[in-house]
């Protein structure tokens, strides 16, 4: 019989009237476990783990742990009762090595040779891979987040939560991953993966917890559970987890990328002599670890981004002719009434404007038509009516501040708009991130019905699981070059990630 | 366990949802119920003086004659006209602390015109020229910082801040060189001809002022809600990238909107000059381009807020002037007093945005 090492009674914590992120919370944490809590984003997951970190502080509610009752009031208190929190965004000082990160906070009377040894001890006992003298800046990913579980370890921590670990890892680090966390258990730590990921839950959870705005409704053991059940028990109805992938008969050339190549504020070439072309009724994915080029290349396409020379975009649309994207400025693009769409990565930060309402999001693009210096707002606002009405937007009115709305409704105003315009292109960057199921197949299915309508659209994507049942073909990048097209139908996951890390060897 | 992790916090701050403009009027009016009370505190312990006779002084200064109300008015409307030129550059995220020395340019070219063609030009010609000369100036000192912040990223604060000194320099210098007495002053600038000056408007001294404050007022709401310029410095302002998403040419939204910034606190300039002392010196805009600073932010960039807010600011400071006065209390006393309205309003912003919630429940122990 295993000891409980925390439990949570009837924990509550309010955010303003309208937000109840956490309603009467139960919740038991056993040693020698690895428990996920599943929910989808706004679930409350997250601001459950950090009343137990000490980020936040309950409203209401007991934590006991190992049976005696706590009051945890800063993240201090957390690692004094040994629990350690990693979180989705490091807290990582970039210009320092991982030792000194590791060291930062405590007692200067821990000297760092004593410390060096411990932690050397912990990577061998749980299998980590850790250069302790590389700075954080020279680190992948998944270097950080090695990082990070260390330090937890080293200050101490038996109870560890990890807020979506694997969000930014490939197949075969989440795999490394795993197996560590399966080590850890075996040592008798209580693990705690908070995630929305069903296939990382039935492969290494031995429970899960499933949050629903704000409550736990249920928790269930692995062996006695599938997906779909915890779908159900996520969303609260039946839903079917099938992407649609139709075929599109006819198709024609809308973009000819060659020898693209963008270089970076540091000089550094972000984007790698790439070259492909993209047909009109598919979906081209985009695979790759995150930053090794996307964003530069869909830029680079709108007019963002200063291509080398040698580069070349050609853009062939039925209604307006051929034309050479490179050396025309977005401005211009937008002039010359070329159809090109794109819904960027950072929505708010760069999609939309948070502090302006539907209506004036929706002129973002064409507030400049109409003659005279003053803004017609007539024709933005029957539009911004209409994408309200038939995407189903929940909004207060078309004036109400669109940073306030969910991710789900900021992203339905932002593709909303861009396919508004009937493009002929449409690039979209990580277009479901955040968002949560329903809202997620939605934007699926708007993508669909692009494709079927003869659009040409690329899919900026880091769930290989969609990438694979959405997009007709995939494309990997891998440090800024193309590594390598896959056809969607027939490619696997472990080819798709084994692309994304390992850039081929250049035939001479 | 230690014993420490037994205690509860004696209170946790939440956030809570923007309340209703009725809610937030009430947390200002208990606001200033309660600077009222602890400045009465502070008078009665202090300066041992009645706070009721120290309040209604405060009010007669302000208000107490026919002709302080039109001065209070004439300065609100001042400093409402400073905040005001301020709006289109805070709301692009250029932190224009120039006002001061745009200001001063903008007088410093109006009372150069006044002397040199002020008995000589039309009235009327000459207001316009000056209005239009005064614009240019103050707007050229504002652009200046703009094209280094738009095309080299250059740090605007420090910019807008240094061009001050080069503007009280250079007043300094004009000051001399038509200084004639050795007094080192320019004095009433055609105290005989009043060539230059404002003309009585609708039958009052200053109806030109306020005829001025209320049109720019106006232009600046148009101008933000209404405009495409208005707009997209609103983008900028927001997000840069955003902006050239959209295609909108950032370098020449922010040199644009920091020239009308400028523009019209030159105006502000000729309107102090022309319209109210007569006369040009190195404080001639006398920290208004400053406090302005804190009108347009507490007003949120809105111009009827601003035009509220000025009023009580300058209401503050007639009111701790005439105090000083009255009672031979000598200025600290009556900035502590204004410090204290200002801390209470300023602070009690908190309480719209944050709740206290105090520990309650049972008491600890199995």
């Amino acid at each position: 019989m295993k000891q409980i090492a925390v439990s949570m009674r009837g924990i509550s914590k309010r955010f303003g009237k309208k937000v109840l992120a956490n309603n009467k919370v139960d919740l038991d944490i056993y040693e020698g476990e690895i428990l996920s809590l599943l929910g989808e984003n706004g679930s409350g997951k997250t601001t459950l783990m950090n009343m137990l970190a000490g980020v936040y502080y309950p409203d209401e509610g007991q934590i006991f742990i190992k049976n005696t009752e706590v009051s945890i009031t800063s993240p201090k208190d957390a690692y004094d009762l040994g629990i350690g929190m990693i979180h989705q965004h490091f807290k990582l000082i970039d210009v320092f090595t991982a030792l000194e990160n590791i060291l930062i906070g405590l007692p200067s009377d821990e000297r760092e040779k004593t410390c060096r040894e411990e932690v050397e001890e912990i990577c061998n006992k749980y299998g980590f891979e850790l250069d302790l003298d590389k700075k954080i800046y020279d680190m992948s990913v998944s270097e950080k987040e090695t990082l990070e579980i260390v330090k937890t370890l080293y200050r101490g921590a038996d109870i560890l939560i990890l807020d979506e670990p694997t969000a930014v890892l490939t197949p075969q680090e989440i795999r490394k991953l795993f197996t560590i966390l399966r080590n850890m258990k075996e040592d008798g730590k209580s693990i705690v993966i908070i995630t929305h990921k069903l296939n990382e839950v039935m492969e290494i959870s031995d429970r899960i917890s499933v949050l629903r705005k704000g409550e736990n409704v249920g928790t269930v053991l692995k062996s006695e559970t599938n997906e779909q059940q915890l779908t159900e028990m996520m969303v609260g109805e039946k839903i079917t987890l099938d992407i649609a992938r139709d075929f599109v008969e006819d198709k024609a050339k809308r973009l000819e990328v060659k020898h693209l190549r963008v270089k970076n504020a540091d000089d550094k070439m972000v984007v790698d002599d790439i070259s492909f072309d993209l047909y009109s009724g598919e979906i081209l994915g985009i695979a790759g670890i995150s930053g090794s080029g996307q964003k530069e290349l869909l830029e680079a396409i709108m007019g963002l981004q200063k291509c080398e020379e040698g580069s070349s975009v050609i853009y062939n649309s039925t209604a307006h002719g051929v034309h050479e994207l490179v050396g025309l400025s977005t401005k211009e693009i937008i002039a010359h009434g070329l159809h090109l769409a794109f819904v960027p990565e950072d929505r708010l930060g760069m999609g939309l404007v948070g502090n302006m309402g539907m209506t004036d999001n929706v002129m973002l693009k064409r507030y400049r038509k109409g003659s005279g210096p003053f803004l017609h707002r007539k024709q933005p606002e029957a539009t911004a009516q209409k994408i309200k009405d038939e995407l189903e937007v929940l909004t207060p009115d078309l004036e109400y501040p669109v940073r306030k709305l969910s991710g789900g409704n900021v992203q339905k105003i932002l593709v909303g708009r861009e396919i508004n315009n009937k493009p002929t292109v449409l690039m979209t960057a990580y277009a479901v991130r955040g968002l949560d199921i329903n809202t997620s197949y939605a934007i699926y299915n708007l993508l669909n019905e692009q494709k079927k309508k003869g659009v040409a659209v690329i899919y900026v994507g880091e769930d290989l699981d969609v990438l694979l049942a959405l997009c007709d073909r995939i494309m990997v990048l891998c440090s800024g070059k193309l590594n390598g097209i896959l056809d969607g139908r027939s490619a696997s996951k472990e080819e798709v990630g084994y692309l994304m890390t390992h850039l081929k060897q250049e035939e001479e | 366990m230690e014993r420490h992790m037994h205690s509860r916090p004696l209170f946790h701050i939440t956030k809570k949802d923007e309340p209703s403009f009725l809610v937030r009027s009430l947390t200002v009016l208990v606001a200033v119920i309660l600077a009222l009370l602890v400045s009465a505190l502070f008078i009665h312990f202090v300066t041992k003086l009645d706070p009721i006779s120290v309040y209604t002084s405060m009010i007669k200064g302000a208000f107490g004659t026919k002709r302080r109300t039109w001065i209070t008015i004439r300065d609100a409307c001042l400093l409402l006209l400073i905040s005001l030129s301020l709006a289109p550059a805070f709301r692009m995220r250029f932190w224009n602390c120039g006002a001061e020395g745009q200001v001063l340019i903008g007088g410093l070219s109006t009372a150069a015109l006044m002397i040199y063609f002020g008995d000589k030009v039309p009235g009327a010609v000459l207001l316009m020229v000056m209005l239009i000369v005064s614009a240019l100036c103050g707007g050229l000192w504002a652009f200046l910082p703009a094209v280094f912040k738009a095309k080299y990223d250059t740090n605007e604060t420090l910019f807008t801040l240094m061009m001050n000194y080069v503007a009280i320099q250079l007043v300094e210098f004009f000051v001399d060189f038509w200084d004639k007495k050795q007094s080192h002053s320019v004095g009433i600038i055609n105290m005989n001809t009043s060539g230059g000056w404002f003309p009585k408007v609708f039958g009052q001294q200053y109806g030109l002022n306020i005829l001025i404050v209320v049109v720019v007022t106006v232009f600046i709401y148009i101008y933000m809600h209404y405009s495409k310029h208005g707009y997209e410095g609103a983008v900028v302002g927001e997000s840069v990238a955003t902006a050239r998403y959209a295609g909108i040419n950032v370098e020449k939204v922010i040199r644009n909107n920091v020239l009308i910034s400028g523009a019209i606190a030159g105006i502000a300039g000729f309107v102090e000059v022309s319209g109210i002392s007569h006369t040009i010196s190195k404080v001639t805009a006398g920290g208004r381009g400053f406090t302005a600073i804190i009108v347009c932010w507490l007003a949120k960039f809105d111009p009827f807020r601003m035009s509220v807010i000025s009023l009580f600011i300058v209401f503050l400071s007639k009111g701790a002037s005439q105090i000083s006065s009255d009672f031979g209390l000598n200025e600290y006393a009556s900035n502590i007093i204004t410090a204290i309205m200002l801390f209470f309003i300023l602070s009690s912003g908190f309480f719209n945005n944050y709740k206290i919630s105090f520990s309650h429940g049972r008491k600890e122990g199995d």
